[in-house]
């Protein structure tokens, strides 16, 4: 019975750490740039962009879940886009009652949720086939890969193009901030070298597993 | 031929259109309903946040003020006290009456907004009656490139600027003097702006939308300001 019980339990932190780390979906997959790019200019933005679409994904791929064997295929699409739409004026109308600074600091890429591939790819490629339970934590998984990729996009570039991290100084009033970091150029400049350093580890650990079958082959 | 056998094997794949129909009815019946109890169950708060936000912004600009008053100054030149929820009228403009404890009137404030560098800098300035003078003024919405055209409302010296002339000419249908913006370095009069030097556009733009605001919404306001003195 405890055997069953830590197997299903590793399957669901498997499903669960695909999306944070293994398809990671935007340090692996590369998608949901829009966002990425746009609204990554401070910690917070990029902390409150990735609940929302957190909110969104989860929400939908739950929905999706259950109503699976109830939509034909040849509609598919249509009703995965109504309901992620659905989610997303939810989480509209929720950011403008929590904060309406927040709401302005996010501009259109709140609204924008709806046409992120990442979302409707969960839908498609997940959560259609699987039970709720499942494409839940399939989409939670996903939702802290990417709220994880957006803040370490944000928090690098609110460091160095403001100074400050949730809008605490780091540096004191000496710091001259490196304005580029927080304009458009920054983002790709950002997202250019977190991209690096995930290539440059992939490439460490494929070669310590290549060295390690080696050494078991030697031995 | 071949044609035909394809149908007859497809056709019992293809789900019937009823069904489609159905399932689609379904499911945007049901988003409906999200979306509606979402609607509902954040007005309140959202309306709230709204009321905040431009309570906040107008207390900036009118520190004095205590609570606010807001009215539609009419095209025809009626003032008009703005209802819960009240969209304007074409031709009317909005603004703020700010009232200290006691009631007397201390500051209005009103938008303004003029073309930047990047887009639109929409501005909330105050004007105080007693003196004719503009003492400051808030951003309300601007996109101009950070750390040169968002300066507006950090550099020192161009907040010396303010309190800014506003007076009315003797007839009472447009300042006296127009308010300006000029090069960094060679302000003269008390109308002027001293651009910040490396964000003139930005600049300018405060003091187009300032003007371009006062030029209208004054000349409505001055023939109601007995009946504004005292809160209503």
């Amino acid at each position: 019975m405890s055997i069953v019980m830590s197997a299903t339990t590793t399957d669901r932190w498997d499903e669960f750490m695909e999306g944070v780390w293994r398809q990671n979906p935007l340090f692996v997959m590369v998608l949901g740039l829009c966002p990425a790019l746009a609204v990554t200019v401070s910690a917070i933005n990029a902390l409150s962009m990735g609940l929302a679409t957190a909110f969104v994904l989860t929400c939908s791929a739950l929905l999706v879940s259950l109503l699976r064997r109830m939509i034909p295929k040849e509609v598919r699409i249509a009703t995965y886009i109504v309901i992620i739409a659905t989610f997303v004026t939810v989480v509209d109308y929720l950011i403008q009652a929590i904060s309406l600074a927040l709401y302005d600091a996010l501009g259109a890429f709140i609204q924008l949720i709806v046409v992120n591939c990442m979302i409707l790819g969960r839908a498609e490629a997940h959560a259609s086939k699987n039970p709720p339970g499942i494409a839940v934590i399939n989409a939670l998984g996903m939702s802290a890969g990417f709220a994880i990729g957006l803040f370490a996009l944000g928090a690098v570039r609110e460091i160095l193009g403001a100074g400050t991290l949730f809008g605490i100084s780091l540096f004191g009033s000496g710091f001259q901030p490196w304005v580029v970091m927080v304009l458009p150029p920054g983002g790709f400049f950002v997202l250019g070298m977190w991209l690096l350093v995930f290539a440059a580890w992939g490439r460490w650990r494929q070669r310590r597993q290549a060295r390690q079958a080696e050494a078991t082959r030697h031995a | 031929m071949s044609c035909g056998m394809n149908n007859t094997q497809t056709l019992p794949q293809m789900t019937p259109a009823v069904a489609m129909i159905r399932t689609l009815g379904l499911i945007a019946a049901l988003c409906g309903v999200i979306i509606v109890a979402a609607y509902q169950g954040t007005y309140d708060a959202v309306q709230e946040n709204k009321r905040i936000a431009v309570e906040r912004a107008v207390f900036k600009v009118v520190p004095a003020a205590k609570s606010i008053v807001e009215y539609f100054a009419l095209a025809d030149g009626k003032l008009e006290k703005v209802g819960a929820g009240e969209t304007a009228q074409s031709g009317a403009i909005k603004f703020y009456a700010g009232y200290d404890k006691d009631g007397r009137l201390v500051g209005i404030a009103a938008e303004g907004a003029a073309k930047g560098y990047a887009d639109t800098v929409r501005i909330l300035f105050a004007w105080e009656p007693a003196t004719q003078q503009v003492p400051g003024f808030g951003v309300v919405s601007s996109r101009e490139t950070p750390g040169i055209g968002d300066k507006i409302v950090l550099d020192k010296n161009f907040l010396a600027n303010f309190p800014l002339e506003a007076r009315l000419r003797a007839d009472g249908q447009a300042l006296a003097h127009e308010i300006q913006t000029v090069k960094h370095g060679s302000k003269a009069n008390p109308w002027e702006i001293d651009a910040i030097a490396g964000a003139t556009i930005t600049s300018r733009a405060v003091g187009k939308a300032i003007n371009d605001a006062a030029q209208i919404l004054l000349p409505r306001i001055r023939p109601h300001l007995d009946t504004l003195k005292e809160k209503p």
